[in-house]
């Protein structure tokens, strides 16, 4: 069923630095169970974009809306501190690039994936303990390890232990900057499987940040196509590949080496 | 439940000169439900980029498509997405999916998306794969690895796991052997049977004898 009303939305969004832009004039909906890949080169602006929307940037212009529980459609702007601070924590999440950046590498597994049980109130031991390691099962990490550090972890352990410590508390949003990145092959397919069924099963949406086309195409419905800043071209990800419409995109796609 | 009307598309090779190339002009067709309609026409003359723009993979220059009541041209994406989840289903040429995930998963995977529950879903794709003749101890390894024609066997199950009251296929028996084209072809059969409206290529004149109802041929939708 479709619903009439986008789960998130940005609208003009534009983030300058001085004299340099980061990203300019950026307008969204995204949907509840909907999958959106933002893909460009490098300084693009597309991670820029993915902090403004997320709410670790401050927008110059624009506005960000969230289809809060309680309240519908609410600007991000519009939120107090503390709000904004409950939302990250409860129904959005980030996965970092760099595992070490969304995990705490001096706390055990099963911490890591806890404390965000504990932010929201959780406190009886045996129901957090329980939950982290069903949570470490379903990432495919065993359970055996769940008292070690994650400095112990592989890289591929380390990025499936932070998006098991940020689905925990059963986001409906989630934010992602290169998930894939800087892991081996083999290890990318294992995280995109995981990451399509946990999609598919928990109705999540998510925005995913990537220079990888081989990832979007697998794992997102809808693609935004950044360069110096601006969208240059948006639309269904397998028509914007296939039968792309900008001069840019055109060069984008032709440029990529088939295995 | 697919109208073509008067559908052009013009590729702009920005990147190569600006160059314009026109594929198809002027395309009229209409398959109804319970019927198999055949693209015909010489390769070249714009067979896949016509069943590409119904199913909303390549953007139409000028016209207009509908499909089960929906405006492919200027649907969203999200509409475009609603409708090959539950109407619209096409079986490619090309397996693309994630690298080791399960066939068993990969057929039962549409079923699945549409809500079907996991134990009917693998039951489905289970049957299909027997009647496929893929030998149930591949079932768990990831297509990726299987020859060109179980390849194609596979993407054939999961194309027909959901049972889609449109179906788009592109040489569905091209590179099988006799007995599994005789499945396929049974497989269109018994879509047409449920009342699928089908459009398909095939190179196969003998099987476009057997389930096909019309032929259209391509050539004629090029700009004098």
């Amino acid at each position: 069923m479709m619903q009439d009303e986008p789960l998130f939305a940005a609208s003009g969004l534009s983030k300058s630095y001085g004299t340099h832009v980061g990203c300019r004039d950026v307008s969204f909906d995204l949907w509840p169970g909907e999958v959106l890949g933002i893909v460009g080169e490098s300084g693009s602006g597309k991670s820029t974009l993915l902090n403004c929307i997320s709410g670790q940037l401050e927008p110059s212009e624009g506005d960000v809306l969230y289809r809060t529980q309680d309240e519908g459609m609410k600007s991000t702007q519009a939120m107090t501190e503390p709000e904004l601070r409950k939302l990250r924590r409860t129904e959005w999440a980030f996965v970092h690039q760099n595992p070490r950046d969304g995990l705490r590498l001096s706390v055990s597994a099963g911490g890591n994936v806890g404390e965000r049980l504990m932010a929201i109130g959780a406190r009886h031991y045996g129901d957090i303990r329980n939950s982290a390691s069903e949570w470490l099962e379903r990432v495919e990490i065993s359970t055996a390890r769940i008292d070690d550090r994650p400095s112990t972890f592989s890289g591929g352990m380390q990025q499936r232990l932070q998006i098991a410590r940020n689905l925990v508390t059963h986001p409906r949003l989630i934010f992602m900057d290169e998930p894939t990145g800087g892991l081996d092959v083999s290890v990318q397919a294992r995280l995109l499987d995981l990451l399509r069924s946990l999609v598919r099963e928990l109705g999540l949406s998510a925005i995913i940040v990537t220079h990888d086309l081989a990832v979007v195409r697998l794992l997102a419905d809808r693609l935004m196509v950044m360069r110096g800043g601006s969208v240059v071209e948006q639309g269904l990800t397998d028509q914007v590949l296939d039968d792309p419409q900008h001069p840019y995109t055109q060069l984008l796609v032709s440029s990529v080496l088939m295995p | 439940m697919i109208h073509v009307e008067n559908v052009s598309k013009t590729f702009t090779l920005h990147n190569q000169n600006s160059a314009v190339i026109e594929v198809v002009s002027r395309a009229n067709l209409a398959v109804q439900s319970g019927e198999c309609v055949a693209l015909t026409g010489v390769s070249g003359s714009g067979k896949s980029t016509l069943m590409r723009m119904i199913y909303g993979n390549y953007l139409a220059a000028s016209g207009q498509i509908t499909v089960g009541g929906v405006d492919v041209v200027h649907a969203s994406p999200r509409e475009i997405i609603a409708l090959r989840r539950h109407t619209l289903g096409y079986v490619s040429q090309f397996l693309r999916v994630v690298p080791r995930v399960s066939t068993l998963d990969v057929v039962a995977e549409p079923l699945l998306r549409v809500g079907t529950p996991e134990t009917q879903a693998h039951e489905r794709a289970s049957d299909l794969l027997a009647r496929l003749r893929i030998p149930e101890a591949l079932w768990q390894l990831s297509p990726l690895t299987f020859s060109g024609g179980e390849q194609q066997r596979v993407n054939i199950a999961r194309g027909f796991a959901h049972h889609f009251p449109v179906l788009l296929v592109d040489e569905p028996t091209a590179s099988l052997d006799g007995t599994n084209r005789d499945t396929v072809l049974a497989l269109i059969e018994e879509a047409k049977a449920r009342g699928a409206a089908i459009l398909g290529i095939f190179h196969d004149a003998a099987a476009r004898e057997r389930v096909c109802d019309r032929e259209i041929d391509v050539s004629g939708f090029k700009a004098p």
